[in-house]
Protein backbone atom coordinates (compact mmCIF):
# COMPACT_ATOMS: atom_id res chain seq x y z
CA UNK A 1 0.00 0.00 0.00
CA UNK A 2 1.09 3.55 -0.74
CA UNK A 3 -0.56 6.92 -0.59
CA UNK A 4 -0.65 8.55 -3.99
CA UNK A 5 -2.04 11.81 -5.27
CA UNK A 6 -3.97 10.88 -8.40
CA UNK A 7 -5.38 13.31 -10.95
CA UNK A 8 -8.81 12.87 -12.48
CA UNK A 9 -8.44 12.16 -16.18
CA UNK A 10 -11.97 11.15 -17.19
CA UNK A 11 -15.37 10.87 -15.57
CA UNK A 12 -18.64 9.75 -17.16
CA UNK A 13 -22.09 8.78 -15.91
CA UNK A 14 -22.85 5.22 -17.05
CA UNK A 15 -26.38 5.12 -15.66
CA UNK A 16 -28.26 7.46 -13.39
CA UNK A 17 -26.07 7.78 -10.28
CA UNK A 18 -23.37 5.37 -11.46
CA UNK A 19 -20.07 6.89 -12.55
CA UNK A 20 -16.87 5.66 -14.17
CA UNK A 21 -13.81 7.65 -13.16
CA UNK A 22 -10.24 7.26 -14.41
CA UNK A 23 -7.46 8.61 -12.22
CA UNK A 24 -3.91 9.20 -13.39
CA UNK A 25 -0.72 8.70 -11.38
CA UNK A 26 1.46 5.94 -10.00
CA UNK A 27 -0.73 2.82 -9.99
CA UNK A 28 2.17 0.41 -10.49
CA UNK A 29 1.57 -1.48 -7.24
CA UNK A 30 -1.85 -2.81 -8.19
CA UNK A 31 -1.23 -6.50 -8.71
CA UNK A 32 -4.57 -8.33 -8.79
CA UNK A 33 -8.13 -7.78 -10.00
CA UNK A 34 -10.56 -7.36 -7.11
CA UNK A 35 -8.27 -5.08 -5.13
CA UNK A 36 -9.63 -1.70 -4.06
CA UNK A 37 -8.58 1.85 -3.31
CA UNK A 38 -9.50 4.09 -0.37
CA UNK A 39 -10.17 7.65 -1.50
CA UNK A 40 -10.09 10.80 0.59
CA UNK A 41 -12.95 13.11 -0.30
CA UNK A 42 -12.76 16.77 0.73
CA UNK A 43 -15.00 17.51 3.69
CA UNK A 44 -15.30 13.93 4.94
CA UNK A 45 -13.30 12.30 7.71
CA UNK A 46 -13.14 8.70 6.53
CA UNK A 47 -12.01 7.57 3.10
CA UNK A 48 -14.32 5.86 0.59
CA UNK A 49 -13.35 2.29 -0.32
CA UNK A 50 -14.02 1.68 -4.04
CA UNK A 51 -13.19 -1.47 -6.01
CA UNK A 52 -10.91 -1.31 -9.03
CA UNK A 53 -12.58 -1.76 -12.42
CA UNK A 54 -9.46 -1.60 -14.58
CA UNK A 55 -5.89 -0.37 -14.32
CA UNK A 56 -2.48 -0.01 -15.91
CA UNK A 57 0.76 1.34 -14.44
CA UNK A 58 -0.35 4.98 -14.72
CA UNK A 59 -4.13 4.75 -14.45
CA UNK A 60 -6.81 3.27 -12.28
CA UNK A 61 -10.45 3.21 -13.32
CA UNK A 62 -13.21 2.99 -10.73
CA UNK A 63 -16.95 2.52 -11.17
CA UNK A 64 -18.96 3.74 -8.23
CA UNK A 65 -22.54 4.45 -7.28
CA UNK A 66 -23.64 7.61 -5.50
CA UNK A 67 -24.95 6.27 -2.21
CA UNK A 68 -24.31 9.20 0.11
CA UNK A 69 -22.77 12.63 0.46
CA UNK A 70 -19.17 11.50 -0.06
CA UNK A 71 -19.76 9.66 -3.34
CA UNK A 72 -21.88 12.63 -4.43
CA UNK A 73 -18.85 14.90 -4.07
CA UNK A 74 -16.74 12.36 -5.99
CA UNK A 75 -19.29 12.35 -8.81
CA UNK A 76 -19.05 16.14 -9.12
CA UNK A 77 -15.26 16.06 -9.57
CA UNK A 78 -13.80 17.54 -12.76
CA UNK A 79 -10.88 16.65 -15.00
CA UNK A 80 -7.66 17.76 -13.30
CA UNK A 81 -9.01 17.47 -9.74
CA UNK A 82 -6.67 15.61 -7.40
CA UNK A 83 -7.48 12.84 -4.94
CA UNK A 84 -5.43 11.47 -2.04
CA UNK A 85 -5.71 7.70 -2.55
CA UNK A 86 -4.42 4.68 -0.64
CA UNK A 87 -3.69 1.82 -3.04
CA UNK A 88 -3.65 -1.01 -3.69
CA UNK A 89 -5.68 -2.52 -0.84
CA UNK A 90 -6.91 -6.06 -0.29
CA UNK A 91 -5.86 -9.45 -1.60
CA UNK A 92 -7.71 -9.48 -4.93
CA UNK A 93 -8.98 -12.44 -6.93
CA UNK A 94 -6.67 -15.32 -7.76
CA UNK A 95 -7.29 -15.99 -11.49
CA UNK A 96 -5.17 -19.17 -11.49
CA UNK A 97 -7.59 -21.09 -9.30
CA UNK A 98 -10.54 -20.82 -11.71
CA UNK A 99 -9.66 -23.81 -13.89
CA UNK A 100 -10.92 -24.23 -17.46
CA UNK A 101 -14.53 -23.20 -16.95
CA UNK A 102 -14.77 -20.25 -14.58
CA UNK A 103 -18.02 -18.33 -14.20
CA UNK A 104 -18.06 -14.68 -13.15
CA UNK A 105 -21.21 -13.58 -11.31
CA UNK A 106 -21.78 -9.93 -10.54
CA UNK A 107 -24.69 -8.08 -8.99
CA UNK A 108 -25.30 -4.34 -9.42
CA UNK A 109 -22.38 -2.24 -8.31
CA UNK A 110 -20.54 -5.53 -7.59
CA UNK A 111 -19.98 -6.01 -11.33
CA UNK A 112 -17.00 -3.63 -11.84
CA UNK A 113 -14.17 -5.68 -10.24
CA UNK A 114 -15.21 -8.69 -12.33
CA UNK A 115 -14.30 -6.78 -15.49
CA UNK A 116 -10.66 -6.52 -14.37
CA UNK A 117 -10.73 -10.22 -13.57
CA UNK A 118 -12.26 -11.12 -16.95
CA UNK A 119 -9.55 -9.10 -18.69
CA UNK A 120 -6.86 -10.94 -16.74
CA UNK A 121 -8.41 -14.34 -17.49
CA UNK A 122 -8.70 -13.57 -21.21
CA UNK A 123 -5.04 -12.51 -21.23
CA UNK A 124 -4.21 -15.90 -19.73
CA UNK A 125 -6.13 -17.66 -22.52
CA UNK A 126 -9.28 -18.50 -20.55
CA UNK A 127 -12.54 -16.92 -21.71
CA UNK A 128 -14.88 -16.97 -18.74
CA UNK A 129 -18.64 -17.03 -18.80
CA UNK A 130 -20.21 -13.96 -17.20
CA UNK A 131 -23.58 -13.40 -15.53
CA UNK A 132 -24.45 -9.90 -14.40
CA UNK A 133 -27.65 -9.15 -12.51
CA UNK A 134 -29.56 -5.92 -11.94
CA UNK A 135 -32.96 -4.78 -10.76
CA UNK A 136 -34.01 -3.45 -14.15
CA UNK A 137 -32.74 -2.38 -17.58
CA UNK A 138 -32.01 1.18 -16.48
CA UNK A 139 -29.42 -0.09 -13.98
CA UNK A 140 -27.49 -2.31 -16.39
CA UNK A 141 -23.81 -1.34 -16.58
CA UNK A 142 -20.64 -2.59 -18.27
CA UNK A 143 -22.25 -5.20 -20.58
CA UNK A 144 -20.48 -3.64 -23.58
CA UNK A 145 -17.14 -3.68 -21.78
CA UNK A 146 -17.33 -7.45 -21.40
CA UNK A 147 -18.23 -7.67 -25.12
CA UNK A 148 -15.01 -5.86 -26.05
CA UNK A 149 -13.18 -8.72 -24.31
CA UNK A 150 -15.02 -11.21 -26.53
CA UNK A 151 -17.41 -12.25 -23.79
CA UNK A 152 -21.19 -12.20 -24.27
CA UNK A 153 -22.47 -11.57 -20.73
CA UNK A 154 -25.75 -13.10 -19.64
CA UNK A 155 -27.85 -10.29 -18.17
CA UNK A 156 -30.53 -10.91 -15.56
CA UNK A 157 -33.04 -8.38 -14.28
CA UNK A 158 -35.43 -8.82 -11.39
CA UNK A 159 -38.25 -7.14 -13.34
CA UNK A 160 -37.44 -8.89 -16.59
CA UNK A 161 -37.05 -5.61 -18.50
CA UNK A 162 -33.96 -7.03 -20.23
CA UNK A 163 -32.29 -10.45 -20.36
CA UNK A 164 -33.28 -13.34 -18.13
CA UNK A 165 -36.06 -12.47 -15.69
CA UNK A 166 -35.03 -13.23 -12.13
CA UNK A 167 -31.79 -13.43 -10.17
CA UNK A 168 -28.25 -14.36 -11.24
CA UNK A 169 -28.81 -17.81 -9.74
CA UNK A 170 -31.70 -18.39 -12.18
CA UNK A 171 -29.28 -17.93 -15.09
CA UNK A 172 -26.62 -20.05 -13.37
CA UNK A 173 -28.94 -23.09 -13.33
CA UNK A 174 -28.52 -23.68 -17.05
CA UNK A 175 -24.79 -23.00 -17.20
CA UNK A 176 -21.86 -25.38 -17.21
CA UNK A 177 -19.08 -24.23 -14.89
CA UNK A 178 -16.93 -25.59 -12.10
CA UNK A 179 -15.74 -22.44 -10.30
CA UNK A 180 -17.27 -19.02 -9.59
CA UNK A 181 -15.87 -15.58 -8.96
CA UNK A 182 -18.50 -13.30 -7.52
CA UNK A 183 -19.10 -9.81 -6.18
CA UNK A 184 -22.39 -8.20 -5.23
CA UNK A 185 -24.81 -7.63 -2.39
CA UNK A 186 -24.52 -10.13 0.45
CA UNK A 187 -27.87 -11.94 -0.17
CA UNK A 188 -26.69 -12.58 -3.72
CA UNK A 189 -23.31 -13.84 -2.51
CA UNK A 190 -25.12 -16.24 -0.19
CA UNK A 191 -27.33 -17.54 -3.03
CA UNK A 192 -24.26 -18.01 -5.27
CA UNK A 193 -22.48 -19.73 -2.37
CA UNK A 194 -25.34 -22.23 -2.09
CA UNK A 195 -25.39 -22.85 -5.85
CA UNK A 196 -21.70 -23.06 -6.77
CA UNK A 197 -19.34 -25.95 -6.07
CA UNK A 198 -16.37 -23.72 -5.35
CA UNK A 199 -15.18 -20.18 -5.81
CA UNK A 200 -14.01 -16.78 -4.61
CA UNK A 201 -16.40 -14.25 -3.05
CA UNK A 202 -15.77 -10.52 -2.79
CA UNK A 203 -17.25 -8.92 0.32
CA UNK A 204 -17.84 -5.33 1.30
CA UNK A 205 -18.10 -3.69 4.71
CA UNK A 206 -18.09 -0.33 6.38
CA UNK A 207 -14.40 0.34 6.96
CA UNK A 208 -12.35 2.92 8.73
CA UNK A 209 -8.72 2.44 7.67
CA UNK A 210 -9.01 -0.07 4.81
CA UNK A 211 -5.53 -1.47 5.47
CA UNK A 212 -5.93 -3.76 8.45
CA UNK A 213 -5.20 -1.53 11.43
CA UNK A 214 -8.56 -0.87 13.09
CA UNK A 215 -10.43 -4.21 13.08
CA UNK A 216 -13.51 -2.28 12.00
CA UNK A 217 -14.45 -4.81 9.31
CA UNK A 218 -13.46 -8.17 10.80
CA UNK A 219 -15.72 -11.12 10.05
CA UNK A 220 -15.73 -14.66 11.32
CA UNK A 221 -14.51 -17.38 8.96
CA UNK A 222 -13.94 -21.09 9.46
CA UNK A 223 -10.29 -20.24 10.11
CA UNK A 224 -10.82 -17.48 12.64
CA UNK A 225 -11.55 -13.80 12.20
CA UNK A 226 -10.42 -12.09 9.02
CA UNK A 227 -10.27 -8.43 8.14
CA UNK A 228 -12.33 -7.85 5.01
CA UNK A 229 -10.03 -4.99 4.01
CA UNK A 230 -6.65 -6.68 4.47
CA UNK A 231 -7.25 -10.46 4.49
CA UNK A 232 -10.10 -9.98 1.95
CA UNK A 233 -12.12 -8.55 0.34
CA UNK A 234 -11.95 -11.89 -1.48
CA UNK A 235 -12.77 -14.91 0.68
CA UNK A 236 -12.68 -18.49 -0.59
CA UNK A 237 -15.78 -20.68 -0.40
CA UNK A 238 -14.08 -23.19 1.87
CA UNK A 239 -13.43 -20.55 4.56
CA UNK A 240 -16.78 -18.75 4.54
CA UNK A 241 -19.03 -19.55 7.48
CA UNK A 242 -22.56 -19.75 6.07
CA UNK B 1 18.64 21.73 17.30
CA UNK B 2 15.47 21.34 19.34
CA UNK B 3 15.00 18.64 21.98
CA UNK B 4 11.88 16.48 21.58
CA UNK B 5 12.69 13.99 24.34
CA UNK B 6 10.19 13.38 27.13
CA UNK B 7 10.30 11.07 30.15
CA UNK B 8 7.44 8.92 31.43
CA UNK B 9 8.11 7.27 34.80
CA UNK B 10 11.82 6.95 34.12
CA UNK B 11 11.34 5.85 30.53
CA UNK B 12 12.83 8.38 28.11
CA UNK B 13 11.11 8.61 24.72
CA UNK B 14 12.82 10.18 21.67
CA UNK B 15 9.64 12.14 21.11
CA UNK B 16 6.20 12.25 22.75
CA UNK B 17 4.31 10.66 19.82
CA UNK B 18 2.72 7.28 20.57
CA UNK B 19 0.10 5.62 18.34
CA UNK B 20 -2.98 4.91 20.48
CA UNK B 21 -4.15 1.41 21.24
CA UNK B 22 -6.53 -0.05 18.68
CA UNK B 23 -5.47 2.26 15.86
CA UNK B 24 -2.09 0.72 15.08
CA UNK B 25 -2.56 -3.04 15.55
CA UNK B 26 0.87 -4.43 16.42
CA UNK B 27 2.59 -2.05 14.01
CA UNK B 28 2.90 -4.44 11.07
CA UNK B 29 0.71 -2.57 8.56
CA UNK B 30 2.57 0.67 9.26
CA UNK B 31 6.06 -0.86 9.27
CA UNK B 32 5.42 -1.73 5.63
CA UNK B 33 5.18 1.94 4.69
CA UNK B 34 7.65 3.66 7.04
CA UNK B 35 10.29 2.88 9.66
CA UNK B 36 8.17 2.82 12.82
CA UNK B 37 11.28 3.03 15.01
CA UNK B 38 10.91 6.83 14.77
CA UNK B 39 7.89 6.58 17.12
CA UNK B 40 8.28 7.56 20.78
CA UNK B 41 6.56 4.29 21.67
CA UNK B 42 3.57 2.21 20.54
CA UNK B 43 0.47 1.42 22.55
CA UNK B 44 -0.47 -1.83 20.85
CA UNK B 45 -3.95 -3.32 20.42
CA UNK B 46 -5.68 -3.90 23.76
CA UNK B 47 -5.24 -7.36 25.27
CA UNK B 48 -7.76 -9.36 27.29
CA UNK B 49 -7.17 -12.64 29.12
CA UNK B 50 -9.28 -14.67 26.69
CA UNK B 51 -9.43 -14.22 22.90
CA UNK B 52 -12.27 -11.89 21.89
CA UNK B 53 -14.10 -11.95 18.57
CA UNK B 54 -15.41 -8.43 19.02
CA UNK B 55 -18.77 -6.94 18.13
CA UNK B 56 -21.05 -7.59 15.14
CA UNK B 57 -20.66 -5.49 11.96
CA UNK B 58 -21.10 -2.64 11.15
CA UNK B 59 -18.57 -1.42 13.68
CA UNK B 60 -17.75 1.90 12.04
CA UNK B 61 -19.76 5.09 11.50
CA UNK B 62 -18.47 8.33 10.05
CA UNK B 63 -19.07 11.65 11.80
CA UNK B 64 -18.18 15.24 10.97
CA UNK B 65 -14.43 15.42 11.76
CA UNK B 66 -14.46 12.03 13.41
CA UNK B 67 -15.76 8.51 13.58
CA UNK B 68 -17.50 6.05 15.86
CA UNK B 69 -16.06 2.57 16.37
CA UNK B 70 -17.55 -0.42 18.06
CA UNK B 71 -14.82 -3.00 17.58
CA UNK B 72 -15.32 -4.49 21.03
CA UNK B 73 -11.74 -5.30 22.03
CA UNK B 74 -11.24 -7.92 19.36
CA UNK B 75 -7.87 -9.54 20.10
CA UNK B 76 -6.31 -13.01 20.12
CA UNK B 77 -6.04 -13.15 23.93
CA UNK B 78 -3.16 -12.80 26.39
CA UNK B 79 -1.33 -16.01 25.55
CA UNK B 80 -1.31 -15.47 21.77
CA UNK B 81 -0.34 -11.81 22.19
CA UNK B 82 2.66 -12.71 24.37
CA UNK B 83 3.75 -15.71 22.33
CA UNK B 84 3.17 -14.41 18.82
CA UNK B 85 2.24 -10.75 18.42
CA UNK B 86 4.92 -9.38 20.76
CA UNK B 87 7.55 -11.63 19.20
CA UNK B 88 6.61 -10.34 15.75
CA UNK B 89 6.48 -6.75 16.97
CA UNK B 90 10.00 -7.02 18.44
CA UNK B 91 11.29 -7.68 14.92
CA UNK B 92 9.95 -4.38 13.59
CA UNK B 93 10.12 -2.12 16.66
CA UNK B 94 13.08 -2.01 19.00
CA UNK B 95 11.96 0.44 21.72
CA UNK B 96 9.86 -0.23 24.84
CA UNK B 97 6.13 -0.47 24.11
CA UNK B 98 2.95 0.36 26.01
CA UNK B 99 0.86 -2.74 26.80
CA UNK B 100 -2.81 -1.80 26.88
CA UNK B 101 -4.86 -4.32 28.87
CA UNK B 102 -8.57 -4.76 29.63
CA UNK B 103 -10.50 -7.06 31.92
CA UNK B 104 -13.96 -8.13 32.94
CA UNK B 105 -12.94 -8.81 36.52
CA UNK B 106 -10.14 -7.69 38.82
CA UNK B 107 -8.63 -11.13 38.38
CA UNK B 108 -8.43 -10.72 34.60
CA UNK B 109 -6.72 -7.33 34.91
CA UNK B 110 -4.26 -8.85 37.35
CA UNK B 111 -3.43 -11.81 35.10
CA UNK B 112 -2.90 -9.56 32.07
CA UNK B 113 -0.76 -7.10 34.04
CA UNK B 114 1.33 -9.87 35.54
CA UNK B 115 2.05 -11.47 32.16
CA UNK B 116 2.70 -8.16 30.40
CA UNK B 117 4.96 -7.06 33.24
CA UNK B 118 7.21 -10.03 32.48
CA UNK B 119 7.61 -9.11 28.80
CA UNK B 120 11.02 -7.44 28.42
CA UNK B 121 9.83 -5.08 25.66
CA UNK B 122 6.92 -3.72 27.69
CA UNK B 123 7.86 -0.34 29.20
CA UNK B 124 4.47 0.75 30.51
CA UNK B 125 1.26 -1.09 31.34
CA UNK B 126 -1.77 0.94 30.30
CA UNK B 127 -4.88 -0.29 32.08
CA UNK B 128 -8.04 0.34 30.08
CA UNK B 129 -10.88 0.88 32.54
CA UNK B 130 -12.82 2.82 29.96
CA UNK B 131 -13.71 0.90 26.80
CA UNK B 132 -17.26 1.94 25.87
CA UNK B 133 -17.82 -1.06 23.62
CA UNK B 134 -18.09 -4.01 25.97
CA UNK B 135 -21.12 -4.75 28.08
CA UNK B 136 -20.42 -5.32 31.77
CA UNK B 137 -16.83 -4.75 30.79
CA UNK B 138 -13.99 -2.40 31.51
CA UNK B 139 -16.10 0.73 31.51
CA UNK B 140 -17.81 -0.21 34.74
CA UNK B 141 -14.47 0.05 36.56
CA UNK B 142 -13.66 3.40 35.02
CA UNK B 143 -16.81 5.28 35.90
CA UNK B 144 -16.43 5.25 39.69
CA UNK B 145 -13.39 6.45 41.71
CA UNK B 146 -13.62 3.45 44.09
CA UNK B 147 -13.61 0.77 41.39
CA UNK B 148 -10.92 2.52 39.32
CA UNK B 149 -8.78 2.64 42.46
CA UNK B 150 -9.50 -1.01 43.16
CA UNK B 151 -8.21 -2.06 39.72
CA UNK B 152 -5.16 0.18 40.14
CA UNK B 153 -4.25 -1.30 43.52
CA UNK B 154 -4.69 -4.87 42.31
CA UNK B 155 -2.55 -4.35 39.21
CA UNK B 156 0.16 -2.55 41.16
CA UNK B 157 0.65 -5.55 43.43
CA UNK B 158 1.65 -7.85 40.55
CA UNK B 159 4.05 -5.76 38.50
CA UNK B 160 6.95 -3.44 39.06
CA UNK B 161 6.51 -1.81 35.63
CA UNK B 162 4.89 1.65 35.54
CA UNK B 163 1.10 1.38 35.56
CA UNK B 164 -0.93 4.00 33.68
CA UNK B 165 -4.71 4.01 34.02
CA UNK B 166 -6.61 4.93 30.84
CA UNK B 167 -9.58 7.05 31.83
CA UNK B 168 -13.02 7.45 30.35
CA UNK B 169 -14.41 10.88 29.49
CA UNK B 170 -17.94 9.49 29.94
CA UNK B 171 -18.05 10.39 33.62
CA UNK B 172 -19.37 13.21 35.78
CA UNK B 173 -16.03 14.07 37.38
CA UNK B 174 -12.87 12.76 35.69
CA UNK B 175 -10.68 14.60 38.22
CA UNK B 176 -12.09 12.59 41.13
CA UNK B 177 -11.36 9.33 39.30
CA UNK B 178 -7.86 10.50 38.35
CA UNK B 179 -7.08 11.39 41.96
CA UNK B 180 -8.43 8.06 43.20
CA UNK B 181 -6.11 6.24 40.78
CA UNK B 182 -3.15 8.35 41.87
CA UNK B 183 -3.86 7.62 45.53
CA UNK B 184 -4.15 3.91 44.71
CA UNK B 185 -0.61 3.97 43.33
CA UNK B 186 -0.98 4.66 39.61
CA UNK B 187 2.30 5.80 38.05
CA UNK B 188 0.50 7.82 35.40
CA UNK B 189 -2.76 8.38 33.55
CA UNK B 190 -3.84 8.12 29.91
CA UNK B 191 -6.77 10.21 28.76
CA UNK B 192 -9.17 10.47 27.12
CA UNK B 193 -10.66 7.26 25.77
CA UNK B 194 -13.47 7.71 23.23
CA UNK B 195 -16.72 9.51 23.97
CA UNK B 196 -19.84 7.36 23.82
CA UNK B 197 -21.61 8.30 20.58
CA UNK B 198 -24.34 7.19 18.19
CA UNK B 199 -25.38 7.76 14.58
CA UNK B 200 -28.65 6.86 12.90
CA UNK B 201 -29.22 5.99 9.25
CA UNK B 202 -32.27 8.16 8.67
CA UNK B 203 -33.15 6.41 5.41
CA UNK B 204 -33.30 2.97 6.98
CA UNK B 205 -34.42 4.32 10.37
CA UNK B 206 -31.89 2.32 12.35
CA UNK B 207 -28.55 2.89 14.07
CA UNK B 208 -25.51 2.64 11.78
CA UNK B 209 -23.51 0.68 14.37
CA UNK B 210 -24.79 -2.86 14.98
CA UNK B 211 -24.36 -2.36 18.72
CA UNK B 212 -26.17 0.99 18.38
CA UNK B 213 -23.50 2.98 20.23
CA UNK B 214 -19.74 3.18 20.06
CA UNK B 215 -16.68 5.25 20.85
CA UNK B 216 -16.48 8.65 19.16
CA UNK B 217 -12.98 9.82 18.26
CA UNK B 218 -11.19 12.14 15.86
CA UNK B 219 -10.48 15.90 15.68
CA UNK B 220 -14.05 16.68 16.79
CA UNK B 221 -13.22 15.54 20.35
CA UNK B 222 -9.87 17.34 20.60
CA UNK B 223 -11.20 20.34 22.60
CA UNK B 224 -12.86 18.00 25.12
CA UNK B 225 -9.59 16.06 25.43
CA UNK B 226 -7.51 19.21 25.93
CA UNK B 227 -9.92 20.39 28.62
CA UNK B 228 -9.85 17.09 30.51
CA UNK B 229 -6.06 16.70 30.24
CA UNK B 230 -5.74 20.25 31.60
CA UNK B 231 -8.10 19.57 34.53
CA UNK B 232 -6.52 16.25 35.43
CA UNK B 233 -2.90 17.34 35.00
CA UNK B 234 -3.54 20.28 37.30
CA UNK B 235 -4.99 18.00 39.97
CA UNK B 236 -2.44 15.16 40.07
CA UNK B 237 1.33 14.81 40.48
CA UNK B 238 1.81 11.88 38.11
CA UNK B 239 2.42 12.13 34.35
CA UNK B 240 -0.49 12.29 31.94
CA UNK B 241 -0.46 10.87 28.42
CA UNK B 242 -2.86 13.08 26.48
CA UNK B 243 -5.00 11.80 23.62
CA UNK B 244 -8.23 12.48 21.79
CA UNK B 245 -8.28 13.81 18.24
CA UNK B 246 -4.58 14.67 18.00
CA UNK B 247 -3.76 15.01 14.30
CA UNK B 248 -0.83 17.42 13.92
CA UNK B 249 2.38 18.63 15.54
CA UNK B 250 0.49 21.73 16.71
CA UNK B 251 -2.08 19.50 18.42
CA UNK B 252 0.78 17.71 20.20
CA UNK B 253 2.11 21.01 21.49
CA UNK B 254 -1.36 22.15 22.57
CA UNK B 255 -1.93 18.89 24.42
CA UNK B 256 1.44 19.21 26.16
CA UNK B 257 0.78 22.83 27.14
CA UNK B 258 -2.46 21.56 28.68
CA UNK B 259 -0.41 19.21 30.84
CA UNK B 260 0.41 16.07 28.85
CA UNK B 261 3.93 14.63 29.13
CA UNK B 262 3.40 12.45 26.05
CA UNK B 263 0.68 12.27 23.45
CA UNK B 264 -1.14 9.46 21.73
CA UNK B 265 -2.42 9.65 18.17
CA UNK B 266 -5.46 7.52 17.41
CA UNK B 267 -8.05 7.97 14.67
CA UNK B 268 -5.60 10.03 12.57
CA UNK B 269 -3.62 6.84 11.86
CA UNK B 270 -6.67 5.32 10.21
CA UNK B 271 -7.34 8.10 7.73
CA UNK B 272 -3.68 8.91 7.13
CA UNK B 273 -1.38 5.94 7.79
CA UNK B 274 1.57 8.37 7.75
CA UNK B 275 0.02 10.61 10.46
CA UNK B 276 2.53 9.80 13.25
CA UNK B 277 5.48 10.02 10.87
CA UNK B 278 4.36 13.43 9.62
CA UNK B 279 3.75 14.71 13.14
CA UNK B 280 7.23 13.62 14.27
CA UNK B 281 8.82 15.17 11.19
CA UNK B 282 6.88 18.43 11.63
CA UNK B 283 7.58 18.81 15.35
CA UNK B 284 11.08 20.40 15.19
CA UNK B 285 10.01 23.12 12.74
CA UNK B 286 6.86 23.92 14.72
CA UNK B 287 8.92 24.06 17.93
CA UNK B 288 11.39 26.46 16.33
CA UNK B 289 8.58 28.62 15.04
CA UNK B 290 7.08 28.80 18.54
CA UNK B 291 10.44 29.37 20.25
CA UNK B 292 10.42 26.02 22.07
CA UNK B 293 13.90 24.55 22.61
CA UNK B 294 13.00 21.68 24.90
CA UNK B 295 9.58 20.08 24.52
CA UNK B 296 9.58 19.14 28.21
CA UNK B 297 9.63 22.85 29.07
CA UNK B 298 6.08 23.38 27.85
CA UNK B 299 4.40 20.55 29.78
CA UNK B 300 1.50 22.09 31.69
CA UNK B 301 2.61 25.70 31.20
CA UNK B 302 -1.00 26.88 31.05
CA UNK B 303 -1.95 28.24 34.46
Amino acid sequence: MKRQILKLDKIEELQSGIFRMTLEGDCSEINAPGQFVNIKVDGFYLRRPISIFDWDKEHVTLVFKVVGEGTKVMAEAQKGDCFDVLLPLGNGFCPEKGGEKPLLVGGGIGVPPLYGLAKELVAKGVTPQVVIGFNSEKEVILADDFKTLGIEPVITTVDGSVGVKGFVTDAMKTMDYDYVYTCGPEPMLKAVYDAAPDGQFSFEARMACGFGACMGCSCETKYGYKRICEDGPILYKEEIKW
Amino acid sequence: MVDTKVTLSGLTLDNPVIPASGTFGYGKEFAEIYDINILGSISFKGTTLEPRLGNPLPRIAECPDGMINSVGLQNPGLEAVCEKELVDMAKIYSKPVVANISGFSIEEYVKCAEAMGKQPQVGIIEVNVSCPNVHNGGMAYGVMPESAAEVTRAVKTVTSKPVYIKLSPNVTDIVAIAKACEEAGADGLSLINTLLGMRIDINRRRPIIANKMGGFSGPAIFPVAVRMVYQVAKAVNIPVIGMGGVSSARDVIEMMMAGATAVQVGAANLVNPYACKEIIEDLPAVMEELGIEKLEDIIGIIE
